[in-house]
């Protein structure tokens, strides 16, 4: 029993860790995306921002200078999508991929280049990483039941990016149902005539959003090669970009139901891992590339429309032109 | 200064807006050439013209949404550089455009507080909104539920809904784009008895349309527009609609068509209580039956939006009826490529979006719908020179200018793409002739041309069944007139007995036996 | 948009201006690396045409790059992107190793001729999946087809470490086929025509991936079922107005690319390694969307852009290995920098080439 509850509470443990990557990636999708903006790139963004943070970071020895890194080069990316999906009205889904490619072959030339390390970035030292942060009375509260455990492995104990992503499903939310910003943002993804004649500027609105996308999905990278991980490998983020970007379109491009999406597939993930090598009864050993390819699958029926059906913001994937 | 004058009142206020020498052309197209008009403060003035004589493009360019090529904008006497609808709007202009710009997910509040927001969280200016809301509905008796979503109010409402946000906004000035398009009569005359009211109050109004009816009802003085320029300010008092008709087009125009009585023959298509449901589940056709006939024009009027569209996919096997049966000449149709084979012709209400391949050149959509019949592919394989020769015969038969079957769609005038596709629906030679909107976007010289050839298309004892929104197009083409209201027949109606407002009344849903 | 532009400058100046583009971001990140990247230019120019198997080598990337340009081009002319060109090539290999695995003791080219249509039919068969997805489930076939690329990539990774394993092997990779399964080899052909391609492993699938681009074009412009997908493409509802099926049209087109892509495993599975080996599609199924984007969906184009990468691919290794700070991935830069500027930036230099260029306006009667 004692047993079985220790394998639950470490399965949610990794099950937020893993998380964490694609809640922030989700989020910073559902900016561009409510704004109209289709975002296949967050893939590129995250994997640029893990290289510039874990180089960044290498050097400088500085967690901190490596997260700005993250954020300054996934934000660049962002406003290059921008100018070429919004300034000159290119397809949205060709630039994102654009971005993916040249980012994915980017990260190791330069790697190799500046590094030596057959495409890595290798990320030592206390400092040049966020590490896990106890939080208060973690050990002390272990012994109370149910919840002090829960508190102690769950809740506790993990890096400061975790963290930042918990607080930002709030954050977004509130902005996008209460603000200004929110109001304009969720108009311009459905009629941005609507937008334009009411005095605002489309392009300028989406714009801002694409920043806050860089923003997040900088974060996301960041977590990947100097939180989670200790450095920059080739491909690291693995499709994790896109699978955000599934759990968005399954969340219906809202904040919450995103976040529970990017918890399914984390959980999906987390035990794939547990579950490499083990026996089940009945079934047998699942091979792990079954339960790698799970979540893909669990994606596409999902988009199929088996479970629920995603109406998308009207205006998405189309530049903006003022009709005539 | 250009001539219109106010009744009194005016005298000393300066003009509200006043236009010296507007200029904008789009590529090519002069949209407008050197526009002078005036607009005297609160008054309610008229911009009449054809499709495309540029009222709207002058108007968006009042507005802020275009940028003039050159020329001096003035609002109440005031030089103003308006660059964008917040200037416009800054300067006290308000704007309905003809496709209402609403958000259709959110309520009727989160509209109107759309880029007038007040602070940049949303609560307080939630709040405020809501008091100014209450009392511009008083003041100007525009009852909303400002709760509601704008996708589950009609656009009757939805038309409110615009107006009070210009208001709210603080606009002197109101410009409405065609606003009765998507009204019965007896709602447009509520919305110009909204206009006086604001008149009453002060603000100004500028009215933009193409019916001469609404001129003479509401305005109090008129301004002519032209291919892009402005030729004629009159004051409605002194003007007639017959001057106006003929300051529109430049030449005597036949308002009415020339056609003899009809010589209806034996039924060709029997509709049977046919029930259409859309994507989202609505029921758009409620068990819908009537019958056209060989010989004869059966006009079906309604306000745009109350299941004419539905009905017009559903007979041309676009979109599966979810009850009833559709016959032509006794036998069932299956999709829409079935229904060419059977000869049934359909001009769609929406052209560039149906009718026609943007992309494509003419010659390919000379085929689009006809694509199965062996005149045009042997083996699989597409004839292409005979389809071209085709093509530039029919070009030639109905005017299509220019007459090059290699241009793409889009380089075409609106009513030398309608021509287009009018051809190849009545070359086909089909029995039956369905037709949305024939002359919606179409200039005057073809819109003549359209109405004669279907007219020698009755007279050679095809059947037609012509849908159209535009009550005086229905009232001089159809032979018998089926009114349609929230996807019912409300009443039929002989040509000889139709009056605008029997037909508003029955487009407003209430019917003959109720009346 | 009805281009104004004359067709040299559409599909030969606006191209090249755009290429160009990619090509001088490219030399700057060459700079920031350190090298010359004139000097990088000549090498990478030299590695790809410099000797005969250098030349044969280009040319037998450039049969890959065909097949999924060709693959992507299709997709974009029915109005879909194909993003899964990876996985149905590798799903296509897997038909073609099956029939390398089982009909190696079939009378000559009847196991080959077998092993071409599973190819297709396989990657066909991959590529419907999406497809029907999109037409009876309304599923972006965008989203799906990233899905499934990593679906085929775990699935054939379990069938090559398990069952398709040569026995008594440690290495992820299937038995080598009987010599029967081989495609001809070109080198030995071109040497009698005095052509040296050295031990390059050009081989008849070049051939093949020419007369699909035959096929291609004729299907696209000449046939009424192209005629029908174009609608498709430009409009579905113009297509549902004519009678047009955009959901079959949809399910024919993905299940066509996807049989284009998958013929690409031919040339690499049949042509060179003659064995079936984990990832031997390398990314080319991605590089097929610079292809047909630089191409503008036309054979001729694909051709083109197919021996451009070609070229980029293997003098990019030469490239590597006489520049050590150069790494074999800058081809992959280059290859997002082309979808950047010929695909989403294609509309950059346009107002600016029409300024100069443009038609004479139409006659005031068509444009009024």
């Amino acid at each position: 029993m004692e047993e079985l509850a220790t394998q639950v509470l470490l399965l949610t443990a990794s099950t937020v860790r893993l998380a964490t990557p694609l809640v922030l990636c989700a989020m910073a999708g559902l900016f561009a995306e409510r704004s109209g903006v289709v975002d296949i790139g967050l893939e590129g963004k995250m994997l640029g921002a893990a290289f510039a943070a874990a180089a960044a970071a290498a050097v400088s020895g500085s967690a901190w200078v490596g997260l700005v890194a993250a954020i300054a080069v996934s934000w660049s990316l962002a406003m290059l999508h921008g100018f070429a999906s919004i300034t000159h009205k290119g397809d949205q889904v060709v630039s994102g991929m654009a971005i993916n490619i040249a980012v994915a072959g980017l990260g190791p030339v330069l790697a190799d280049a500046w590094f030596r390390q057959a495409g890595r970035v290798p990320v030592s030292g206390e400092d040049a990483r966020f590490l896990p942060i106890e939080l208060p009375f973690a050990e002390a509260a272990r012994s109370i039941p149910l919840i002090g455990p829960f508190y102690a492995e769950v809740v506790s104990d993990h890096n400061l990016l975790v963290y930042v992503a918990a607080v930002s499903i709030p954050i977004v939310a509130w902005v996008v149902y209460r603000t200004r910003f929110g109001l304009r943002l969720r108009a311009v993804g459905e009629n941005p005539s609507a937008v334009d004649t009411a005095g605002i500027s489309v392009d300028g609105m989406r714009y801002r959003a694409l920043m806050v996308t860089g923003l997040l999905a900088g974060i996301a990278g960041a977590y990947l090669s100097i939180a989670q991980g200790a450095g920059f490998t080739r491909d690291m983020s693995a499709g994790r970009g896109y699978l955000a970007l599934a759990a968005l379109i399954f969340g219906k491009w809202r904040p919450v139901p995103a976040v529970l999406a990017c918890l399914l597939f984390a959980f999906a993930d987390a035990v794939q891992a547990r579950l490499q090598g083990v026996e089940l009864p009945l079934i047998g050993e699942i091979p792990t590339q079954a339960i790698q390819a799970l979540p893909y699958l669990l994606t596409i029926l999902l988009l199929a429309g088996f479970v629920g059906r995603a109406v998308a913001p009207r205006a998405i994937g189309q530049p903006y032109v003022k009709e005539r | 200064m250009s001539g219109a004058g106010g009744d009194g009142r005016t005298s000393g206020a300066p003009p509200a807006i006043e236009l010296l020498g507007i200029d904008k052309s789009f590529g090519p197209v002069h949209a407008n050439d050197d526009i002078h008009l005036t607009v005297e403060a609160g008054t309610i003035h008229g911009i009449v013209g054809e499709n495309g004589a540029g009222k709207s493009t002058l108007m968006n360019i009042v507005y802020g949404f275009y940028q003039a090529d050159s020329g001096i904008i003035r609002v109440d006497g005031e030089e103003r550089a308006i660059r964008s609808p917040e200037d416009a709007i800054e300067a006290g202009i308000g704007m309905v455009h003809q496709h209402f710009m609403l958000v259709e997910p959110f309520t009727v509040l989160e509209n109107i507080l759309l880029g007038a927001e007040g602070g940049w969280t949303l609560k307080a200016g939630k709040a405020r909104a809501r008091e100014a809301l209450l009392r511009l509905e008083q003041d100007y008796a525009l009852e909303v539920d400002i709760d509601a979503r704008i996708a589950d109010l009609p656009v009757g409402i939805q038309q409110r809904v615009e107006i009070l946000k210009a208001l709210f906004r603080g606009a002197r000035v109101l410009i409405l784009d065609e606003p009765t398009g998507v009204l019965t009569p007896q709602e447009a005359d509520h919305l110009f008895r909204i206009l006086r009211n604001l008149k009453e109050q002060g603000r100004t109004v500028i009215l933009i349309t193409h019916k001469l009816r609404e001129i003479m009802a509401a305005t109090d003085t008129v301004s002519v527009m032209r291919q892009g320029a402005m030729v004629a300010h009159r004051r409605t008092a002194d003007t007639t609609t017959e001057e106006l008709a003929e300051l529109m087009v430049g030449r005597k125009v036949l308002l009415r068509v020339d056609k003899q009585p009809a010589r209806p023959g034996s039924p060709v298509l029997e509709v049977e209580h046919l029930e259409v449901v859309d994507e989202q589940g609505v029921r758009r056709v409620k068990d819908v039956s009537f019958t056209v006939r060989a010989g004869e024009i059966v006009g079906i009027a309604g306000v745009a939006g109350n299941g004419q569209s539905e009905l017009l996919e559903a007979l041309s096997g676009i979109r599966r009826p979810s009850g009833g049966r559709v016959l032509l000449h006794g036998e069932p149709l299956a999709d829409a490529a079935d229904c060419r084979l059977k000869k049934l012709g359909h001009v769609p209400e929406d052209r560039l979006r149906m009718g026609l391949v943007r992309g494509f050149p003419a010659y390919e959509n000379a085929i689009l719908g006809y694509q199965l019949l062996p005149a045009y592919a042997e083996h699989g394989f597409l004839k292409k020179r005979s389809i071209i020769a085709r093509c530039l015969d029919w070009m030639q038969g109905y005017d299509v200018r220019p007459a090059a079957p290699h241009l793409q769609a889009t380089s075409f005038s609106g009513g030398n793409q309608q021509k287009l596709v009018l051809a190849r629906e009545m070359e086909h030679d089909p029995d039956l002739l369905l037709v949305g909107q024939p002359t919606r976007g179409v200039d005057i010289g073809a819109i003549e041309f359209i109405h004669k050839r279907l007219v020698a298309m009755r007279d050679a004892g095809k059947a037609i069944l012509l849908v159209s929104v535009e009550l005086d197009e229905i009232m001089s083409l159809a032979d018998r007139i089926i009114v349609m209201f929230d996807g019912t027949i409300t009443g039929e109606v002989d040509q000889a007995e139709a009056t605008a407002r029997g037909l508003g009344l029955l487009m407003a849903g209430i019917s003959n036996e109720a009346a | 948009m009805p281009t104004k532009l004359p067709p040299w400058v559409n599909f030969g100046l606006l191209p090249l201006l755009n290429l160009g583009m990619a090509f001088l971001v490219a030399g700057l990140i060459v700079v920031v690396l350190g090298e010359n990247p004139f000097a990088a230019m000549r090498l990478l120019v030299f590695g790809a045409f410099g000797y005969g198997e250098a030349v044969g080598y280009t040319f037998f990337y450039a049969t890959n790059f065909i097949f999924t340009g060709l693959a992507v081009a299709l997709a974009f002319q029915c109005g879909l992107f194909n993003i899964g060109g990876e996985g149905q090539a590798y799903i296509g290999g897997l038909g073609v190793g099956l029939a390398g695995i089982w009909l190696g003791h079939w009378p000559a080219p009847i196991g080959l001729v077998v092993g071409i249509m599973a190819a297709a039919a396989f990657g066909g068969a991959w590529g419907f999946i999406p497809g029907w997805l999109q037409a009876r489930r309304g599923s972006h076939t965008v989203i799906t087809t990233i899905m499934l690329n990593f679906i085929a990539a775990s699935l054939m990774t379990y069938l090559l470490v398990n069952p398709l394993r040569r026995p008594g092997q440690q290495i992820p990779e299937s038995m080598t086929f009987d010599e029967r399964m081989w495609l001809p080899q070109l080198s030995t052909v071109l040497r009698d025509l005095g052509y040296d391609i050295g031990r390059s492993p050009l081989n008849a699938a070049l051939l093949l991936a020419l007369v699909c681009c035959v096929l291609y074009w004729l299907f696209i412009w000449k046939t009424r079922a192209g005629y029908e997908m174009r609608v498709v493409g430009r409009s579905e509802p113009a297509a549902v107005y004519g009678g047009i099926s955009p959901a079959r049209q949809i399910m024919i087109a993905m299940t066509l690319s996807g049989a284009l892509a998958g013929l690409m495993s031919l040339n690499e599975v049949l042509g060179a390694q003659h064995r079936l080996t984990l990832g031997f599609t390398g990314g080319y199924g991605f590089v097929g969307i610079a292809v047909a984007l630089m191409g503008r969906n036309h054979p001729i184009g694909i051709v083109l852009a197919a021996l451009l990468f070609g070229a980029l691919y293997q003098g990019g290794s030469e490239l590597a290995f006489d520049m050590p700070k150069i790494n074999k991935d800058m081809v992959v830069v280059i290859q997002g920098l082309v979808i950047l500027f010929a695909g989403a930036l294609e509309h950059m230099f346009r107002p600016w080439l029409e300024a100069r260029f443009a038609r004479p306006a139409l006659p005031a009667a068509a444009v009024a």
